[in-house]
């Protein structure tokens, strides 16, 4: 006879459950992706190396999963705020992109400029702009009761192109020997190396993620706009007898996440980049949702998710040189972590009980 | 005239990936389930069927294949949001993740082959009248069967009995338990369907409408879809005009740059998009009518009591 399980829901949510929920995840991405890998003819062993372990063993690794991490951890901090809310914007990619373009006109109009405000200037040009991207989909939710899904997602679309067209046309380097892209930056508009004279690419641009995790900690946990953001999402009745409006939840979330991966924008062209090109980024708006899960939408969880994210990254690019493994492995590992984490965080607010068996159930 | 008779005649084939999967999701929906991993599904399947047509050259194998693994993304999608009660935004996103990312990976090794276009139909007589001859009766076989089962799922959501449970799910599980009706197996089915809907519409997209395989090929229509069904309010005639029209405008970009008017080709590709935020905006404006005609159970999780 075949036992029968169901789930009982648990009258508070289990805190060792919640504990056990990152790492149940991680646990069983691992086993089902060398599963896969197995089935596609790629020894585990080696794969698992170079995912986990050689991300670590050099400085030039550890620089690249900073590099990657950075934009991770600042885009998952700014939809979490909005997740926590229920509010879904899945638009950080084209948001990242807007607020690159915006921030780019600064070094592309001046590109001999010494002025060390250059930097400083793009930082907030990119904020804004990232801002004022997502706040169209504030406004159609907010006013027209459009779903900021679609339209987060459709806005990503038009933003590529917005990119495209400008690379192609008024933004190109003429002298950029055809090849779609700007002219390359001065260098007071780029972050300064982390390490001063080294052929490490790691910025100081993660002082700043770091110093903005810390201010959505600040937000979440002490102030009263945290809270009833939290209520907003967990119960709406709840939220409107507290004097609280759904619509200035929408503001609050699409605003953060628009800002937040305005800044990571900045952070790519003026990091690694140092121009406008097609690929600004290697999907890290999307990447950034699963970071924000699995980081258990908590600021300090999403830094270690973050880096957990860049790692699998920076694994990848050596994966695909040491074992043949595709470059969209990562995208891959991102789906599964995200179904591994939702299901693994039912045992939360559920126990599993056994069904008695009596013949037929 | 021709350039019109262009954009009206493949405003079919355009619509029918859209129209395929946005039919699918219509059913979920009326289950009381949002499934956004309609995208991910559809690029998964389009690899399937591509991978599978380029090796056998048979488009039939192509299609089974794609709806086999796109409905094997929905029992997964179903599992989390039917046994585990996840939220259904979240397990839509991720599952849809993951489709796009197997699919990535097992179209590297086909990157820019090619594939032969199955022929049209070009009925006799019918197909040689003049101007409506080409855009109705020179299609090819699916955009006719995504027609008849349009027909088919007016009638069943309609006139059914099968179509009333449904709807009544959707509206009220809790009522449709009480009344003796399998909650979560109908749930399960109708998303089922789904992915069934959602393979085909890759299929097509990937071995008829453009039979050249390149990573991301789905380009964002699996979401157009989601929004056809809110621009149809959830009734399936309106859902198929939304999708002839989001297959026109999709095919206005071809035409546009075909005549060569000094449009960017960027503002073009645009198009679709925008007109998506703006139609949705006007329809969802009307929030009483959405909340009229949205099942009333749409996105909430239903756990059988005890």
């Amino acid at each position: 006879m075949i036992p029968r399980f169901e789930f009982i829901p648990r009258t508070t949510p289990s805190t060792s459950a919640l504990a056990m929920v990152p790492v149940l995840t991680i646990l069983l991405t691992v086993v089902c992706s060398v599963a896969l890998f197995t089935a596609m003819d790629k020894s585990p062993g080696i794969v698992l190396y170079s995912f986990f372990v050689e991300p670590f063993l050099n400085s030039y690794n550890l620089s690249e999963v900073l590099i990657k991490a950075a934009p991770l951890i600042l885009i998952a901090q700014g939809l979490a705020i909005g997740f926590r809310a229920k509010v879904w914007n899945i638009g950080a990619e084209g948001q990242l992109m807007i607020g690159a373009i915006c921030a780019a006109l600064i070094p592309i109009t001046w590109p001999d400029s010494t002025n060390m405000l250059m930097l400083p200037a793009m930082i907030v040009t990119g904020a804004v702009a990232g801002a004022a991207w997502a706040s169209i989909a504030a406004i159609l939710r907010t006013r027209f009761n459009a779903s900021e899904i679609i339209v987060t997602l459709m806005l990503n679309q038009i933003a590529l192109q917005i990119l495209y067209y400008l690379i192609n046309g008024p933004l190109k380097d003429p002298r950029g020997f055809s090849f779609p892209q700007s002219v390359p930056f001065p260098e007071v508009a780029m972050y300064p190396p982390l390490i001063p004279d080294s052929f490490l690419r790691a910025n100081t641009s993660i002082y700043l993620v770091l110093l903005i995790s810390v201010l959505v900690w600040v937000f979440a946990k002490r102030s009263f706009s945290g809270f009833r953001l939290l209520v907003g999402g967990l119960a709406l009745n709840a939220a409107h007898y507290a004097g609280f409006s759904a619509s200035r939840a929408i503001w609050i979330s699409l605003l953060a996440g628009g800002m937040a991966a305005g800044l990571a924008g900045v952070g790519e062209i003026s990091g690694p980049i140092g121009k406008l090109q097609p690929i600004l980024s290697p999907g890290y708006g999307f990447a950034a949702i699963i970071v924000a899960f699995l980081g258990g939408l908590n600021p300090i969880g999403i830094v270690l998710a973050g880096f957990f994210m860049a790692v699998i990254y920076v694994g990848a690019d050596g994966a695909v040189l040491s074992a043949g493994v595709p470059a969209s492995a990562p995208v891959v590992f991102q789906g599964l972590i995200l179904i591994f984490y939702l299901s693994s965080y039912t045992l939360v607010n559920f126990r599993i009980q056994r069904l008695p068996t009596m013949g037929k159930a | 005239m021709d350039t019109l008779v262009f954009v009206l005649a493949g405003a079919f084939a355009t619509a029918t990936p859209l129209l395929l999967a946005a039919l699918g999701e219509l059913v979920v929906e009326k289950s009381g389930v949002i499934n956004l991993s309609i995208e991910g599904m559809m690029a998964l399947a389009a690899v399937i069927a591509f991978m599978i047509t380029y090796t056998s050259g048979s488009h039939i194998l192509g299609f089974a294949g794609g709806a086999l693994a796109a409905m094997a993304l929905s029992v997964v999608f179903a599992g989390l949001v039917l046994i585990f009660s996840t939220n259904q935004v979240a397990s839509g996103l991720a599952v849809g993740i993951l489709g796009l990312g197997l699919s990535a990976l097992l179209g590297r090794s086909f990157e820019s082959y090619t594939l032969a276009a199955p022929g049209k139909l070009d009925l006799p007589l019918l197909g040689d009248i003049p101007v409506l001859g080409p855009i109705l009766f020179q299609q090819d076989v699916i955009v006719y069967l995504t027609l008849i089962a349009g027909a088919g799922l007016i009638w069943f959501i309609g006139k059914s009995r099968g179509g009333l449970i449904l709807r009544v799910i959707g509206e009220d599980p809790h009522i449709a338990h009480n009344l003796g009706f399998g909650v979560l197996r109908v749930r399960f089915l109708a998303i089922l369907f789904g992915g069934f809907m959602a393979g085909l519409a890759g299929a097509y997209a990937a071995t008829v409408l453009t039979p050249v395989w390149s990573q991301g090929m789905i380009v964002g229509r699996g979401w157009i879809a989601l929004a056809l069904v809110v621009f149809g309010t959830w009734r399936v005639l309106r859902v198929m005009i939304g999708a002839y029209l989001f297959g026109a405008l999709l095919l206005a970009d071809l035409a546009v740059q075909s005549l060569n008017i000094g449009i960017p080709s960027q503002i073009m590709t645009s198009m679709p998009y925008a007109m998506t935020i703006i139609v949705l905006a006007v329809v969802s404006r009307d929030a009483l009518k959405i909340k009229l005609n949205a099942p009333v159970a749409l996105g909430e999780n239903y756990r059988p009591a005890h």
